[in-house]
């Protein structure tokens, strides 16, 4: 039997465990982003009219980005409340790390607009929460968009590592897999994965192009 | 120039002896010691090289920028006393390139300052439908489309439009026509000449192009390096001696094929 079959076998052989280990990671990744969102999106917006917080914000968010997740993982086990072992930990390590690109993206967004289309507005007399919510907000969203879209597939990624800390989702397959030198179950969390983030990218991606305004 | 304080009505912008200075550069004097009147119904044309402060003169007169020392009077009122959005709506502005919003349609630009003023729908409809019109714009053909899918001549009416549309008493205009190829640039100063013309709007505007100037201002006032150099109707400006005014004239002259 070549190796090909040998994969194909263990997968129809496990596709209920795989099936709900796939959901188990669209799970992790879904509230995370939700939670990363609603963090940075209000963030980016609060920060582009205050430069030293703006410096600080982004400045913390890239360190976190730095940090190898397998570590952050396991910095953030002894940590009460937010800590421990489980899905809750991996859900607070993934939101860090979707943070920057959403938190970058939002700012960038929002700041990089047509100067003369920012005169306009100001000299029309818009109120700076008018100019916020009704061009620039409006202008931003495909540039925010492509943030999450980055995000999300970051996230997808990491949150395979989120198993070591006893998460769940595809990671489990892979550890299984990595100690026992199994290439049937790394493929078996790999492959879902993968098709999990480039299904994530295609979509996210036609909604960017819906949102873009040039 | 004896500025008269009481005598508002007719002045309906005002500079009392403006100088403007950039905070964080030192003692750089962007505006110096302007005192200038704009009186109702004139076509106050700012000539100058670029970096003469005509830009900052008009933003000046809207609140963007605030005098350092002198005061900016509009409609009596000094522009730090004025409510800024208050006194900005009651302004039209339109600038180079138009800054047409790229996700409304033509009418919900037109319709910008309206529906901030909280206009009814029927109202702001027939208005932005008046203005269309008034720029020489079919709004059937026009209404629903983007700005991107215009030339920039159209753009630039669209833009003069969205100024018009709460009906200002004051329009600013900062080289609203230099970005237009020479053709389309023509065109509209023709139009917009004739336009000024029947609005008896008062109007600021801003252009570097003598021709330009001669052709819309009922009064021109030179700029050089931040301070007023010369003021004259069209008709005398040429014949001024200053040699601000000899280096635009010539630039008129420089035309290859054309007599020296």
């Amino acid at each position: 039997m070549s190796p090909d079959q040998s994969n194909w076998s263990f997968f129809a052989e496990h596709r209920a465990e795989i099936l709900s280990a796939t959901l188990d990671h669209m799970t992790l990744v879904v509230i995370a982003m939700v939670i990363a969102i609603l963090i940075g999106v209000p963030l980016g917006m609060f920060i582009v009219q205050r430069p030293t917080l703006r410096a600080i914000a982004l400045a913390v968010a890239s360190i976190f980005q730095t940090v190898p997740s397998l570590a952050l993982f396991g910095f953030l086990i002894p940590i009460p409340f937010i800590g421990g072992i489980g899905k809750r930990t991996a859900i607070v390590a993934l939101v860090i790390y979707a943070l920057l690109p959403i938190l970058r993206n939002t700012y960038v967004g929002l700041t990089g607009i047509d100067p003369a289309v920012l005169e306009a507005a100001e000299a029309m007399g818009m109120t700076n929460t008018q100019i916020l919510f009704r061009v620039r907000l409006p202008l931003a969203l495909a540039v925010i968009l492509a943030g999450i879209r980055t995000a999300t597939i970051i996230t997808i990624g990491v949150a395979t590592i989120a198993a070591a800390i006893g998460a769940g989702g595809l990671g489990t397959f892979i550890f299984r897999g990595v100690a026992l030198v199994s290439d049937s179950l790394i493929l078996a969390g790999a492959i879902p994965a993968a098709l999990l983030a480039l299904l994530a990218d295609f979509l996210l991606g036609l909604v960017e192009r819906k949102l873009k305004v040039t | 120039m004896n500025a008269k304080t009481e005598d508002f009505p007719r002045n309906l912008i005002e500079f009392r002896d403006v100088s403007f200075h950039i905070n964080d550069i030192l003692e750089r004097l962007v505006i110096s010691k302007v005192s200038l009147i704009v009186p109702q119904g004139e076509t106050l044309v700012l000539l100058g090289r670029s970096g003469s402060g005509k830009t900052t003169l008009l933003r000046l007169i809207n609140g963007m920028l605030l005098p350092s020392e002198g005061q900016v009077l509009v409609q009596g009122h000094a522009t730090t006393a004025w409510d800024p959005i208050r006194l900005r709506r009651g302004i039209g502005y339109v600038i180079q390139e138009a800054g047409l919003f790229p996700h409304f349609t033509v009418s919900e630009n037109v319709a910008l300052v309206p529906t901030l003023e909280k206009w009814d729908r029927g109202r702001t409809a027939a208005r932005v439908a008046e203005l269309l019109t008034l720029v020489g714009l079919d709004p059937t053909e026009f209404a629903d489309r983007r700005p991107r899918e215009l030339s920039g001549g159209q753009r630039q009416r669209v833009g003069v439009a969205r100024a018009l549309a709460a009906d200002p008493p004051i329009l600013l205009m900062d080289e609203p026509f230099g970005a237009l190829d020479p053709v389309t640039r023509a065109e509209l100063q023709r139009e917009f000449s004739a336009l000024a013309r029947r609005l008896h709007k008062t109007i600021v505007f801003v252009t570097h192009d003598l021709r330009e100037a001669l052709l819309l201002a009922s009064r021109i006032a030179l700029l050089e390096a931040g301070r007023v150099v010369a003021t004259a109707s069209p008709q005398e400006f040429l014949r001024l001696e200053h040699p601000e005014v000899r280096a635009f004239a010539a630039s008129l002259e420089a035309v290859p094929g054309a007599t020296p």
